[in-house]
């Protein structure tokens, strides 16, 4: 039996169609893995069937029976609950406030604080999970956030419970912890749907697998009978590469950028400690962290946003870098933004006007204190055909531009004003699976041209198929810094824990470090 | 020694005449913005709530009538900032700037219709401070604490029950998560819009009641542009008692404190266009003076959109 | 045929100078609801102020003269917004400019016009525009709203003004004001006993200016960045210390001048309150002009006909010029909040999913 059917979903947002006549029926205490690019509509999907959108046509069944679900509200009644990608927890309240918030404990209209604590702590230790109601939520670290979550849905007694790219944030130990948790609700009878872009976890986790491509269900298989490949090709419609051929750089490896001790501290808080190393033409460096040790930091004290505290930067010999984004710019070091829609790009802007930014005041594009625009133009469309940016021409916004086109043109714009030293910074978020190839193959490039390369990525595989060497960054330090074929990704996994593998691993007590 | 208490009593007076409307402002603004709403319109409901608790009180006879007047008032004003924010998706900045020229204007024009006088309205029935029983018969103190404003006790009442509402309900654990984000209280199925509402309604009334005050309670008349920057002053004061209801209310007692000391002190040699600049001027310096009292709700002034993102 | 007009609406609905205009209609629609419900009538009211503002040469030139602080108070908010500040101390940069201007316009008689009046406005905007910039400083210094801020320094340079000249600067007799201004500090008139004096020209080279520093040059491009995405724009290596403060400056700037030309080409000496209004409807002036030089100009003509043509409509129909307030708060909340608009046009066409639904409770 079923228990969980949508069948025929349609949902449209303006002109896109996100589902299209989408069918899906999850069978009663298995893990059925939700699995396409993004944009092919598994989280609209799961958020019609969490009662967050409503579906513009099509039924769903619950255990058999027709059900209504227009709000959360009726998706708790039938069991349904939601663990989303970006938690949605409230930082500064407590773990019980955020647990029991839509079903609190009360008498009358007070709300009964004492009874909401009795309440989560019964239930993290009935299903073996280690949580203290009492604390802030902003002093988790995130695997112990995403526990908070799950306990979130065991408190509304749910059955089914959705769990949208549970794995983005977490470290491999921290993966391992929660499948473990994951299965064994499942052996508790629990049904689990799990969203994901992930070919390895579905592979290693789900029961049956589900493929969704521009909205519509490709096909539905027991996770047994297919393999990486297959996925992958079902996933994207093609046959997709995953080794990449590397060509050397056959110049002189001079050092072109050499940072010394750099530290950084605000507001009481250490982000970064003696960050040393040194970066070589025609190589990448790849820093492997779980987001939130420094990587912020480090990207914006080497783009010349934030002044580091301690600690020298040089370039190109000994020249201390300026901290100044601009000069940095014109000294050919190249910023690829973690974030492109906060700091890479305007989204208002043409993509010409996008892509002079930070180099405006070059004597190319800043003729006489204005802008050339007819030859700026000209210019951005060389661009758009070279990196083969899908839109309406030069004019059009960045904003109208999809994930992996927008990065396109942050791309185009770094690379095309010939830096010497590049730092990408999460240059794949975000982006579909072609795009994604192409940027690693623009990479591998200017690695072959000679320029020295700092490559930031939460993607393990990433830093693992691109870098030469590799650094992990755990806690606003380098624990490790090596050649890049002395690290597998248990090994990185340990490090960027600051636990060595081997032992069990995951968080303590569940709390952050800080000095 | 008499001259002593007779300054202290002024001093003390004062500070609360100045307090209360601010206070009632600051108040309501708290609450407000803890479920998510800037209210930029606390002087425009301030001010509407001073003129209809003049006209009610002016029709009906009783100041009373006037302070119901001023409540219903504060509603409607509820109900066009919610309506603009909530349902139309408007800046929370605009919509409570457009409630302040609104209100600026049409007092003034209805001041025209009601009275024939474009400066101000005749004077009315205003609310009389309620002698309190024993302590009015004592000789000294009587002249100090003998009487209290309504006013007074309401500002009271109104900071306790916001207090209680806000920490120690459903209701109001639910406003402030939905503040700090409504996405959040959305997906645990909470009505993020009805909430707001709520709290919107309730905040506007108390805008409105604080410029009754003004009115009714003080000078017994509305003139043109008598709210003169409170309403400002009262978002100042929201920040600065950390969008807390009981710092402030102390917030708001402290700046009128500050402003009456500061009258008093100086000889009556000052010009007055130089007082008159103090409570900005005031205003200024503790922002200045006084930093990291909380921090704001993180999602106030966003929009939620109930179906996505 | 029905699908054609039904796209047709569709593309207009997102055109933001179609619903602009509608914006504008419907705050006249519910001004006249408001008109009638107190007990005006919108027929009388309306064309008092037609004639008042158009008919006649001398209201003609009265409409432009009024014009033109405003054109100057517009561009000043869309100088600001356009940088990513919400200006709402116009109405102090204003006066500030205008008591700036008398001051020196009373100060050094002996000077030719062809110096004097320059240095009028430069003071003027140097004056403004210091005090525009002190909104940004403060905002960053407090790190608090700019409207808090903003407001409280407009009380301010309004009582200090006001102190300065009863005790400083005021002509003897009973009335408190500046002496007058020389003929060499004067704009000429360009119809005589009416508001029109050749500021306008003035004012239309300002806006075409604007439209130049904005759109052209690099230094816009920066502000503009700024305005859209200050984070953008401070890995581009943008100063967020200095940006803002400059940005303003010219704001102010520009609000200066609106003075300076309001006392040097219409009342010919400084008494108070003589701007009182301005900034307030600079702002809704810049909101409707919706961040366009153009759009800013057209929308500063439609309010100084307002405005102009109130005075005529206060004397026939005794309605105070005040409500003109009103209006300008009307197109602020329909003009910057496209979803009314949209909704009472589409209502038909989509099922409105951004909206309230009945069904969903």
């Amino acid at each position: 039996m079923y228990a969980v059917e949508m069948c025929d979903i349609k949902k449209t947002f303006g002109n896109v169609i996100a589902n299209n006549n989408t069918t899906l029926r999850i069978k009663k205490g298995e893990i059925h893995s939700l699995l396409g690019e993004n944009g092919a509509g598994k989280t609209t999907l799961m958020n019609i069937l969490y009662g967050l959108y409503t579906a513009d046509s099509g039924e769903i069944r619950i255990n058999g029976d027709k059900a209504i679900i227009l709000n959360p509200l009726h998706a708790s009644q039938y069991k349904i609950a939601m663990v989303h990608q970006h938690f949605m927890l409230v930082d500064n309240m407590t773990v019980a406030e955020n647990v029991v918030l839509g079903q609190e404990p009360h008498d009358g209209i007070r709300f009964n604080l004492k009874e909401a604590y009795g309440q989560v702590a019964k239930i993290a230790k009935e299903y073996g999970m280690k949580i203290d109601p009492k604390e802030s939520v902003n002093k988790l670290s995130v695997g112990t956030k995403q526990r908070v979550e799950i306990v979130k849905a065991l408190y509304r007694n749910a059955d089914i419970i959705i769990l949208d790219e549970p794995t983005a944030v977490l470290t491999p130990q921290e993966v391992l912890e929660l499948f473990k948790v994951l299965r064994s609700l499942r052996d508790m009878g629990k049904t689990i749907i799990i969203i994901t872009h992930k070919l390895r976890e579905t592979l290693e986790l789900a029961d049956t697998v589900t493929i969704l491509r521009k909205g519509v269900n490709v096909v539905s298989l027991p996770v047994a009978e297919t393999n990486e490949n297959m996925l992958a090709e079902l996933m994207v419609g093609r046959l997709v590469c995953f080794e990449q051929e590397k060509e050397e750089y056959t110049g002189e490896p001079q050092i072109l950028l050499q940072v010394k001790g750099l530290g950084l501290k605000r507001d009481g808080i250490r982000h970064l400690h003696n960050i040393c190393f040194e970066l070589r033409a025609g190589e990448i460096l790849g820093v492997a962290g779980v987001e939130g040790n420094g990587q912020t930091e480090l990207i914006e004290t080497l783009a010349g946003i934030t002044r580091p505290t301690e600690g020298t930067v040089r370039i190109n010999g000994d020249m201390p870098a300026p901290y100044n984004p601009q000069k940095l710019l014109r000294l050919g070091v190249g910023h690829i933004p973690e974030d492109r829609g906060k700091r890479g790009m305007v989204k208002e802007f043409s993509i010409s006007e996008n892509l002079i930014l930070g180099y405006h005041h070059n004597s190319k594009f800043s003729k006489r204190g204005m802008v050339p625009y007819k030859a700026l133009n000209e210019y951005a469309l060389g661009i758009i055909n070279e990196y083969t940016i899908a839109c309406d021409g030069p004019l059009s916004p960045a904003g109208t531009l999809s994930g992996g086109n927008q990065q396109k043109v942050v791309i185009g714009r770094v690379f095309d004003n010939d830096p010497q030293i590049i730092i990408a910074a999460q240059p794949t978020r975000g982006v579909d699976v072609g795009a994604i190839e192409y940027i690693h193959t623009q990479l591998l490039e200017m690695r072959r041209r000679g320029k020295a390369i700092l490559l930031i990525s939460a993607e393990l595989n990433e830093i693992v198929k691109l870098s030469d060497r590799i650094a992990v960054l755990y806690d606003g330090r380098f624990v490790s810094i090596g050649e890049a074929s002395s690290y597998d990704e248990m090994k990185l996994g340990g490090l960027m824990t600051s636990s060595p593998v081997g032992e069990r691993a995951g968080d303590i007590d569940g709390k952050k470090q800080k000095e | 020694m008499n001259n002593m208490i007779a300054f202290l009593v002024s001093l003390l007076s004062g500070s609360i005449r100045m307090c209360i409307p601010i206070a009632f402002a600051a108040l309501g603004g708290t609450l407000c913005e803890r479920s998510g709403i800037v209210n930029m319109g606390l002087e425009g409901m301030m001010l509407m709530g001073a003129f209809s608790a003049v006209c009610g009180s002016y029709l009906s006879g009783s100041a009373y009538v006037g302070l119901l007047a001023a409540v219903v008032c504060g509603c409607m004003m509820g109900l066009i900032l919610s309506g603009l924010t909530i349902r139309y998706k408007c800046e929370h900045v605009l919509a409570g700037l457009g409630i302040n020229m609104f209100a600026g204007g049409f007092t003034i024009v209805m001041l025209q219709t009601v009275w024939g006088s474009r400066g101000k309205s005749t004077v009315v029935a205003g609310l009389t401070a309620w002698p309190l029983p024993v302590l009015n018969r004592i000789p000294i103190i009587k002249n100090i604490i003998g009487s209290v404003s309504p006013f007074l006790v309401l500002l009271f009442v109104c900071m306790l029950l916001v207090q209680f509402v806000l920490y120690h309900t459903v209701f109001g654990l639910r406003a402030r998560i939905i503040g700090e984000n409504p996405y959040v209280a959305g997906s645990a199925g909470i009505d993020v819009y009805r909430t707001q509402l709520i709290c919107v309604l309730c905040g506007s009334v108390l805008a409105s009641i604080g410029g009754a005050y003004l009115s009714i309670g003080d000078v017994n008349l509305f003139f043109k542009d008598m709210v003169a920057g409170r309403g400002f002053i009262a978002l100042a004061i929201v920040i600065l008692g950390g969008w807390k209801p009981r710092g402030v209310v102390l917030g708001a007692l402290v700046f009128g404190a500050a402003q009456s000391l500061q009258i008093r002190l100086q000889a009556a040699e000052i010009p007055p266009q130089l007082v008159q600049m103090l409570p900005y001027v005031i205003t200024i310096l503790a922002l200045f003076l006084v930093k990291n009292q909380g921090k704001a709700p993180a999602a106030e002034g966003t929009h939620y959109y109930r179906d996505g993102a | 045929m029905v699908k054609n007009r039904k796209n047709k609406i569709g593309k207009l609905i997102d055109d933001k100078v179609f619903l602009a205009v509608c914006a504008f209609f419907l705050a006249l629609l519910v001004l006249t609801v408001i008109l009638l419900l107190i007990g005006y009538s919108p027929i009388e009211c309306y064309s008092s102020l037609f004639r008042g503002a158009f008919v006649g040469k001398g209201n003609l030139a009265n409409t432009l003269g009024t014009s033109t602080p405003l054109i100057f108070a517009g561009l000043s908010m869309m100088v600001a917004s356009r940088s990513g500040t919400f200006n709402i101390g116009i109405e102090g940069q204003i006066i500030a400019g205008a008591f700036a201007s008398a001051i020196v316009g009373t100060s050094f008689a002996g000077l030719p016009r062809i110096i004097y009046i320059p240095l009028c406005f430069l003071v003027a905007m140097l004056v403004g525009g210091l005090w525009g910039a002190l909104v940004a400083l403060l905002k960053r210094v407090l790190q608090v709203s700019e409207i808090i801020i903003a407001i409280m320094l407009n009380y301010i340079m309004d009582y200090l003004t006001k102190y300065l000249l009863t005790y400083h600067f005021t002509v003897d007799g009973m009335v408190i004001r500046t002496e007058y201004l020389p003929e060499s500090a004067l704009l000429h008139k360009m119809l005589p006993l009416s508001r029109l004096n050749t500021g306008i020209i003035l004012a239309v080279i300002t806006v075409a200016f604007v439209w130049w520093l904005i759109n052209k040059t690099t230094f816009g491009y920066e502000m503009r960045a700024t305005g859209y995405n200050p984070f953008a724009a401070e890995s581009a290596g943008i100063s967020m210390r200095y940006m803002p403060l400059a940005a303003m400056f010219i704001s102010g700037a520009i609000a200066g001048m609106a003075g300076a030309i309001e006392v040097m080409g219409v009342h010919e000496y400084f008494v108070a309150d003589m701007t009182a209004g301005y900034g307030f409807t600079g702002v809704a002036i810049g909101i409707m002009g919706g961040g366009s030089a153009v759009g800013t100009l057209i929308s500063a003509l439609v309010f100084g006909s307002l405005r102009a043509g109130s005075a005529t409509m206060n004397r026939m129909v005794s309605i105070p010029g005040e409500f003109i307030q009103i209006f300008q708060a009307l197109v602020i909340v329909f003009v910057s909040t496209p979803g009314i608009v949209r909704s009472i046009l589409s209502r038909k066409k989509q099922p409105s999913w951004k909206l309230r639904r009945k069904t969903d409770e």
